[in-house]
């Protein structure tokens, strides 16, 4: 076992079941989302429960952001380990005759979605610690959807958020049917994988994307 | 066909190397990579200056020695090749040609675009074998019934010739692709059965140790692979690694 723990295959099966963990959250993250632009009471009432819920807040919450550290930190260690595997560099590299571009550049993809994960932390999580646990404000089930619309209504963190979720459909067209390779499979299913993967890449953001653009053009009037 | 090569020089192991630039007349469409640079080779020798070194063997494509970036890529722009099975005729007149040892920590340069790829025999001497007792009683392999569908990945696996394309075409430097495959034509097979454990996990430490990086499943290695060795060796290395960890 303590072979295993220091392997390259061992940090590639980290990497992957971080990632399935938390394409399953962004499932989850888009399917309350969304409900802000069909039903905003549904909305309040879904945020209402994933903040006050002792089991999401005090089990699901840490283990999440234990997910989120885990995924980077294994993808900045591993992206140094794999630059030092080349000492000196090719002169000419063709890298785009044998691979896509998103698969060579799951780094970059990656440092945007980080730094948009630091936005986002500050736009809502530091926002919700500070209302109930520093200001001691009281419980409230209806100020969600407002407090989201709001957020949208400059222009630069609607931008912010698009081109970031671009960069999420990208990391996850690699990134989601590549963690089924890294934990073993390829068999029959990889090619069903494969097309929900891209699926997946595609409508998941795209609907983060809509939901972003639909609070900006549709801000509350008061 | 005038071409315009741009060569790595290298004297030895120690040196610092750079591209030095060679024009190349009288190149013929169907000359091989290897006798385009044995027309190079002449004509240095004749005006006194060192010739270009490079790998070479059996220029069949089964041996495994070639081992030239060209281009870019490893083995040059034709799939399913090696360096000395590429024909001229895939390059135009008045090209450019760059020219290049495989790139990655655990293949040094020793000399040109010559690399020490002895790291490979190391990870196939770490486990890459069968035991078999050869004092006069080996019963005949083929005494063992095999699923031929087993038994054609096996070889699939086993066309693997070391060449080193796949570290070579990894941005990584990652050789994931030929360890999977030395451990995927024992792990298809009955008689790979018994060693099974201690090989992958014996095969797995000595690549780490050697340096190479890690696999990121871009699939270069597949697509520049001259055997077509396939990525499904490599989800099959990674069952039977976690498989045998977890065995103990």
């Amino acid at each position: 076992m303590s072979g295993l723990i220091k392997s390259s295959i061992a940090r590639k099966v980290v990497m992957a079941l971080s990632g399935l963990f938390l394409v399953f959250f962004l499932g989850q993250h888009f399917t309350i989302n969304i409900t802000s632009v069909i039903d905003p009471e549904t909305f309040n009432s879904w945020s209402h429960f994933m903040g006050y819920n002792p089991i999401v807040q005090y089990l699901l919450q840490p283990i999440l952001i234990a997910g989120v550290i885990v995924h980077f930190v294994m993808g900045f260690v591993l992206e140094i380990k794999n630059n030092s595997a080349r000492g000196v560099k090719y002169v000419k590299y063709k890298g785009s005759a044998n691979a896509p571009w998103v698969s060579r550049n799951m780094i970059i993809s990656g440092l945007v979605i980080l730094a948009f994960l630091g936005l986002h932390f500050y736009d809502f999580w530091i926002h919700e610690m500070t209302y109930k646990y520093i200001d001691g404000s009281p419980e409230n089930p209806t100020r969600y959807y407002a407090e989201t619309v709001e957020k949208f209504a400059p222009i630069w963190r609607t931008v912010l958020y698009v081109i970031s979720f671009a960069l999420l459909g990208l990391h996850l067209w690699h990134g989601f049917a590549s963690s089924f390779q890294s934990v073993g499979v390829n068999n029959k299913y990889s090619g069903a994988i494969k097309n929900f993967t891209k699926l997946y890449a595609i409508a998941i953001p795209a609907g983060f994307i809509f939901i972003a653009l639909y609070h900006h053009f549709n801000p509350i009037t008061h | 066909m005038k071409l315009h090569l741009k060569i790595w020089r290298q004297k030895d192991a120690s040196s610092k190397g750079q591209i030095k630039e060679y024009p190349l007349n009288g190149v013929e469409g169907d000359m091989s990579f290897l006798e385009m640079l044995d027309v190079l080779n002449e004509e240095l020798i004749n005006k006194g200056e060192e010739p270009v070194e490079f790998d070479h063997d059996c220029r069949e494509g089964i041996c495994g020695s070639c081992s030239l970036q060209i281009n870019g890529e490893p083995h040059g722009p034709d799939r399913m090749v090696t360096t000395c099975q590429l024909h001229m005729r895939k390059f135009k007149d008045g090209d450019t040609i760059v020219i290049e040892p495989f790139r990655a920590k655990a293949f040094p340069v020793l000399k040109d675009l010559i690399v020490d790829r002895s790291s490979f025999d190391r990870i196939q001497q770490a486990g890459g074998y069968i035991s078999v007792n050869t004092s006069g009683n080996t019963v005949d392999a083929n005494a063992i019934p095999i699923e031929k569908e087993k038994a054609d990945e096996a070889m699939d696996a086993a066309t693997c010739i070391g060449c080193g394309a796949c570290v070579a075409a990894c941005k990584n430097a990652s050789a994931m692709l030929f360890t999977s495959a030395k451990v995927s034509q024992f792990a298809l097979l009955p008689q790979g059965q018994v060693e099974a454990t201690e090989r992958v996990q014996n095969m797995v430490r000595q690549m780490d140790l050697e340096g190479f990086g890690n696999c990121t499943n871009t699939g270069a290695c597949e697509i520049e692979c001259p055997k077509g060795i396939s990525l499904e060796n490599i989800a099959r290395l990674n069952r039977e690694y976690l498989t045998a960890s977890l065995k103990g």
